[in-house]
């Protein structure tokens, strides 16, 4: 097997264990009313993760992303307030702003020299600010074509339903699965993540690679946007606060390396469901504070990073993924 | 003569240095031509001017008469002009197949073809004779592997123009015959080459014209025929070459303790177990074909791999070396082969980068004075004659072989009792090989020992008091005194491998 995917086979495991756990108190965790609202409920996370998986995969960071998510909403509820304009036209100049602004993010990461992390930081302050001159209080979002598109679902077998937004994530997590693992420009991701100078010095344009994972990332939270706005049903500056955070931890924990250069899009949607799982899991119980679920989150990051720095050991052991191994042991030898 | 790649008055200024002063350079059809220079000349930047990787100050550039000015290596490639950089592989993180076919994959309906791709990865690694499976990633391979794949990668991608910086590095001597029988097939096509190289030996076993560049400026050439290895050594170093010591170094043996003792010492999977004794003063050779296992013993003392079986006494007491701090800590040092990966930080200054390993045996609560650290930096940069403005340059920012000297000298002045250096003269011109011998011997003759790793037998023969050889992981002969040679060398690497007696 691909030594590359075994932290992805290792969070499925962990994914199917503890849902095996859960059911095994409450069996009827098991069915498919909990796994379409478990869908349903992380649907824009996972779709502002799998953005995050692609910015973490270049090598890269982007922190905007809750407060891009956050300024969708009010942006949505304003243009629906103060404008006669269809909710799919605000929909399509949404995702347009926000395309903009993670390629103006790129643009000066690449241009500028800076890194990602003050880029990104500063358009998350911008971001929010944007949010709040549009509007301080929360927004209703209500409109015929939005509930239209709260109440389409596909019923599965078992009576759960399949929201359309749900859908949608699901259809996100595949085409970039596709983007990244199957296209040239995936290729060249994983090449600027693996070592952005060597990559160019083998021809890859870095420069648009960069600045096309950032708009892509900004797509994708644009995109976020819009599913909160649906599920929510009101846009709120002080909406999603940190979760950029929850994004990074999804990536991690889905077994996508926080260096660059190595994971599997799909893990990051098992990395969203397992925190979800917590969260339903809580529900279920009903005594437990929510916010086990942070703590329980931790633990997982924690693991999750163990298990990765052991696998890399374990395979120099076997004399594979030597060079990195020595790296490592280079980098012990300079701390020691 | 037919010119392909003409560069007139080509020109490169850095921070401090003037890397190239108008350097002219032809390149004929169908030729090998070496580029020659000592460490920091200019030949790596040269190769990068002309490939777009870095934006020339001056000069132009005519393929096949015609102007050109590639802004990116990938311009360069898309006018049919393919380059190994040196120390820039490939990507280790992607598959053998996707860093040979990056930038130009198979496509059905917008995505990779994959199938596509793997089998004309497979065809263009046909010439080759690698056994390899080309869907996993390159870091599953060694480091020689990964060199070929390299070059087939560019040639791949050179119409007109070939070019291999320091290629040959990491290569033993069977790989290094495979590579040039690929180079003369080429150039029988017309191909032009450009060869960069520190071992002359090599060079006039392929090049048929040399141009040597010393301090950004072209200082000659000509026909390789015509230009006899004395005359090329003075134009490079642009002085004669200090007689170096030939002949075996001349020491009594020395009975004293003995400074490190192995006895059984092993780790199952990298290297068997072997016994070791190494005495004050004394230098051994490690000799042995790449992959021998000669590397894995020097890890295995180092602590790196961790040892699981045998025991180990350093400076008379018994250690448990199961890390590389636990070796620093009883007085050992370890210079790396691998210096991008291994060794050099680089983005901290040379004085930095060669003052860690000093600062981390004393521990950070008691800095090294500043005063004393200039004084030693200083005292290397003369004596290793490292080319660099001044000693809080960026690492990163000087030649490969001067890398490689600030490496050295990391090791170097903080004397160890024991040092194991691997592969120290990689990549270092043949001015400052003298240096570093004369630097290494001039150390042991103080005390410490030493354990040398070295493909360059002559050299290895020079210096050292014992040879070990290794073959397949085990050590197969030690030869002492007299018998160290280099034919006794090449002869214990080539015997035929004794039948294994059953136990
Ligand atoms: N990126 C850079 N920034 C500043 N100075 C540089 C840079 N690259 C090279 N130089 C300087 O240019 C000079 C020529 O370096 P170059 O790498 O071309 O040498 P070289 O002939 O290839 O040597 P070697 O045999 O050691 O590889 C050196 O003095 C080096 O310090
Ligand atoms: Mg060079």
């Amino acid at each position: 097997m691909n030594a590359r995917l075994l932290p992805f086979v290792v969070t499925c495991g962990i994914f199917v264990l503890a849902y095996g756990l859960a059911w095994l108190q409450f069996p009827a965790i098991l069915s498919t009313r909990v796994i379409g609202n478990l869908l349903t409920d992380n649907a824009y996370l996972g779709i502002v993760a799998v953005g995050m998986t692609v910015v973490i995969l270049s090598g890269g960071i982007d922190l905007s992303v809750g407060a891009v998510i956050a300024f969708s909403g009010v942006f949505i509820g304003v243009m629906l307030r103060d404008t006669g304009l269809h909710p799919y036209a605000v929909f399509v100049l949404l995702l347009l702003i926000t395309t903009l602004f993670g390629l103006a993010m790129g643009a000066v990461i690449h241009l500028l020299e800076m890194p990602p992390f003050i880029v990104t930081l500063a358009g998350m302050f911008m971001a929010r600010g944007a949010a709040y001159v549009l509007s301080i209080d929360s927004i209703p979002i209500r409109h015929p074509a939005i509930e239209a598109i709260q109440s389409a679902y596909w019923l599965m077998p078992g009576k759960g339903r399949l929201t359309l937004i749900a859908g949608l994530m699901l259809l996100t997590v595949a085409a970039v699965t596709l983007l990244i693992h199957r296209s040239p420009f995936g290729t060249r991701v994983m090449a600027v993540g693996g070592d952005a100078r060597t990559a160019r010095l083998l021809g890859v344009d870095v420069g648009r690679t960069t600045v096309a994972v950032y708009g892509l990332s900004g797509f994708c939270a644009g995109l976020a946007g819009v599913v909160f706005a649906v599920y929510t049903s009101a846009g709120y500056s002080l909406a999603t606060v940190g979760t950029e955070l929850d994004a990074i931890a999804a990536v991690v924990i889905g077994g996508t390396l926080l260096t660059g250069g190595s994971g599997f899009v799909p893990g990051t949607l098992v990395g969203v469901l397992i925190m979800g799982l917590i969260q339903t899991y809580i529900v279920f119980d009903g005594t437990l504070s929510s916010w086990w679920t942070k703590i329980v989150i931790g633990m997982l990051l924690f693991g999750f990073v163990a298990l990765q720095k052991g696998l890399v050991q374990l395979r120099s052991r076997k004399g594979g993924g030597r060079r990195r191994a020595r790296r490592q042991s280079a980098q012990g030898r300079a701390a020691a | 003569m037919d010119a392909v790649l003409e560069a007139r008055g080509i020109t490169k200024r850095f921070p401090g240095t003037v890397a190239l002063d108008a350097v002219d350079f032809t390149l004929a059809r169908g030729e090998v031509h070496a580029l020659l220079g000592e460490n920091g000349a200019g030949k790596s930047t040269l190769i990068k001017c002309l490939t777009g990787a870095y934006a020339r100050d001056g000069g132009t550039v005519l393929l096949d008469g015609r102007p050109v000015a590639p802004r990116s290596t990938a311009d360069a490639q898309a006018l049919g002009i393919g380059t190994v950089y040196q120390e820039v592989n490939l990507l280790p993180n992607l598959t053998v197949a996707e860093n040979l076919m990056l930038g130009r994959e198979p496509r059905r309906l917008g995505l990779t073809d994959r199938r596509g791709a793997g089998r004309e990865a497979a065809r263009l690694l046909a010439d080759y004779d690698l056994d390899i499976d080309v869907t996993r990633p390159l870091d599953a391979y060694s480091v020689a592997v990964q060199q070929i794949v390299a070059i087939a990668r560019a040639v791949s991608l050179s119409d007109k123009v070939l070019i291999l910086d320091e290629p040959t590095a990491s290569l033993d001597a069977a790989e290094v015959e495979r590579l040039f029988g690929i180079l003369r097939r080429l150039r029988g096509r017309g191909l032009a080459i450009v060869f960069i190289s520190h071992f002359l030996d090599q060079v006039y076993a392929i090049a048929d014209r040399l141009t040597v560049l010393r301090n950004g400026r072209n200082v000659g050439g000509g026909p390789a025929a015509g230009v006899d290895r004395l005359a090329l050594v003075n134009m490079m170093l642009g002085h004669d070459l200090a007689q170096a010591e030939t002949g075996h170094r001349a020491r009594a043996p020395d009975d004293g303790p003995p400074a490190a003792q192995f006895r059984d010492f092993g780790r199952s999977g990298r290297v068997e177990p072997f016994d070791l004794t190494i005495r004050k003063g004394e230098i051994v050779g490690l000799a042995g074909l790449l992959g021998s296992g000669r590397t894995e013993m020097a890890e295995a003392i180092f602590g790196i791999d961790g040892s699981d079986s045998g025991t180990a006494e350093v400076g008379g007491t018994a250690r448990r070396l199961d890390s590389p701090r636990a070796a620093i800590r009883a007085g050992m040092g370890f210079c790396p082969e691998d210096r991008k990966t291994d060794g050099i930080v680089a983005d901290l200054g040379v004085r930095e980068n060669m003052m860690l390993a000093l600062q981390a045996r004393r521990g950070w609560t008691r800095p090294v004075a500043r005063r004393e650290q200039d004084r030693m930096v200083a005292d290397y940069i003369r004596r290793l004659d490292i080319r660099t403005p001044h000693a809080e340059k960026r690492v990163g920012e000087l030649s490969g072989g001067n890398q490689q000297k600030v490496i050295l000298a990391r090791w170097l002045l903080m004397n160890p009792g024991f040092l194991i250096l691997d592969e120290p003269t990689r990549g270092i011109d043949v001015g400052a090989h003298a240096e570093i011998i004369r630097v290494i011997e001039e150390l042991c003759d103080r005390g410490m020992s030493l354990l040398v790793i070295s493909s360059e037998l002559d050299e290895l023969a020079a210096y050292s008091d014992r040879v070990i050889v290794m073959r397949d992981r085990r050590q197969v002969a030690e030869l002492a005194g007299a018998a160290v040679s280099t034919g006794a060398i090449v002869a214990a690497i080539a015997a035929a491998p004794q039948q294994r007696t059953a136990p």
